[in-house]
């Protein structure tokens, strides 16, 4: 009998790595459990009174007095769960309401509520582009934009990063007749640097290729309705379909696709991941429809958090960490370290001083760089942002990174 | 001089800036083997090439690509 080939020695490098890693004592950065959550902002980690730097959770809405008493009704009113999907017996009203308010949020006419963000990217971008289809996109897309690429077997064309030179190069030399779907990301959410919408929208334009934008880490802070940053750039009546999620400034979890395309309601019975997969609990649904309502007013708070990741950035720079822009482009900031055991040692010392920050690594990451990504929260105080600067501080000189 | 002589002329001239371990070539020689490119320089590399010859090798090519007689094939056929 012929022995197994075990499937899984593939990862033995990665394995190795991970365990020269932890034999020098320092803490899992992948294996973190959050005992307890007391506020968008705080935490506890291991025990300890933690900070929040590292959840995405921009608007703050997990805890909005609003927004939990909507997910509750939904919960006595619905159930726990739908036990289907979209197009069988998983849409209830909450379903429906949720794409309403996304409509209302984004002023378009159609609007498609996915199980996830990652789902989203998957199912728009697999059913719009076949085999004999030309996708160009960034060469730092996220994986679900890759992986949505992968799934619909197009042919798939990359660009240097933030690159329109390299874009418009790439559109000239395909065939005129071959349809073709430009993916861009609003904020890119490792750097945390935002895209040419403006010079690359036109680009487009001009060699007649559909246009997705994914709006993930910009919808709800970007934008003078917090549209993202096609609304800043000027250009959302431009892109045909704008991607995002509810599981960052909306503060649940779920994805979704808007659009003005007239034909864009055939999606809901060509997407695999729509389809084939359970829809949201009508409590998730509930939440993420009166998040999405409070967002348009949230002036505000976008304004408190621009305040935060400027103070955040100059403070970082002033004290010598190395970041990804240079300046405050969006409520990211991400500091660049040496290599991954820099890296942890630094995000450790940062955690036992109380503060949360997200490490990444690659393939994550672009160029092969380790990052401390920070994100900020519009329920972050001045004070917790001075807390943080001198968090900062004390690590990068206890690691030697300052 | 053929076509594809021609080819593999401009495509090793392409390769030599970024043969940091100056491998001798030959149709052979593998681009993640031998030569040792991560996917970063891979990346450069393929721009450069497209640039040089107003093609698109798609990434869907470049995944069967892993040596340079795949290569100066995959442009020859591109180039019509």
């Amino acid at each position: 009998m012929a022995e197994n080939k075990d499937l899984l020695s593939k990862f033995d490098p990665l394995i190795q790595e991970r365990e020269t890693l932890l034999s020098t004592g320092v803490m899992d950065p992948y294996a973190i459990v959050m005992d307890e959550v007391k506020s968008p902002t705080e935490a506890i980690c291991n025990g300890r009174e933690t900070i929040l730097l590292g959840t995405y959770n921009y608007m703050g809405m997990t805890f909005d007095g609003d927004v939990l008493q909507a997910g509750k009704d939904a919960l006595d009113n619905f159930g726990a769960g739908t036990t289907g999907s979209r197009v069988l017996n998983g849409t209830y009203q909450g379903h429906k309401e949720c794409e309403d308010a996304l409509k209302e949020f984004y002023a378009m006419d159609h609007a498609m509520v996915f199980s996830t963000g990652y789902l989203a990217n998957l199912g728009i971008i697999s059913a719009l582009a076949g085999k004999d289809d030309y996708i160009i996109l960034d060469i730092d897309s996220h994986a679900s934009i890759y992986d949505g690429c992968a799934m619909g077997n197009a042919q798939i064309v990359a660009f240097k990063h933030n690159d329109s030179e390299a874009l418009e190069k790439r559109l000239r030399r395909l065939p005129e007749e071959a349809g073709k779907l430009v993916i861009l990301e609003g904020v890119y959410s490792m750097m945390g640097d935002i895209a040419p919408l403006k010079e690359m929208v036109a680009i487009c334009k001009k060699y007649g290729a559909m246009i997705l934008v994914d709006e993930a880490h910009s919808m709800g802070f970007i934008g003078e309705n917090g549209r993202g940053v096609c609304e800043e750039a000027g250009v959302i009546d431009d892109v045909d379909f704008i991607i995002g999620t509810f599981s960052k400034s909306v503060g649940t979890v779920g994805g979704f696709c808007v659009s003005n395309h007239p034909k864009f309601e055939i999606m809901r019975l060509v997407s695999r991941p729509y389809i084939f997969t359970a829809s949201l609990p009508p409590s998730v649904v509930a939440t993420a429809a009166t998040s999405i309502r409070k967002l348009m007013h949230s002036g505000n708070k976008r304004a408190h958090l621009w305040e935060n990741s400027k103070t955040l950035h100059k403070g970082l720079r002033d004290l010598g960490f190395n970041l990804g822009t240079p300046e405050a482009q969006s409520g990211i900031i991400a500091v660049i370290v040496e290599d991954m055991m820099q890296g942890a040692m630094l995000w450790q010392a940062l955690l036992k001083n109380g503060l949360y920050v997200n490490l990444a690594r690659p393939p994550a990451t672009p160029q092969g760089m380790t990052l401390l990504r920070c994100s900020l929260c519009a329920e972050h105080t001045v004070e917790q942002v001075q807390k943080i600067l001198g968090m900062f501080e004390a690590a990068g000189k206890e690691v030697g990174v300052i | 001089m053929s076509g594809n002589e021609a080819t593999a002329d401009k495509v090793k001239a392409l390769i030599d800036p970024f043969n940091k371990k100056g491998v001798t070539l030959s149709n052979d020689t593998t681009f993640a083997g031998d030569l040792e490119w991560d996917s970063l320089t891979v990346m450069d590399f393929v721009a450069e090439v497209e640039d040089e010859f107003d093609i698109v090798i798609t990434m869907n090519m470049q995944a069967e690509i892993e040596n340079v007689g795949q290569l100066i094939e995959a442009v020859d056929s591109l180039n019509g």
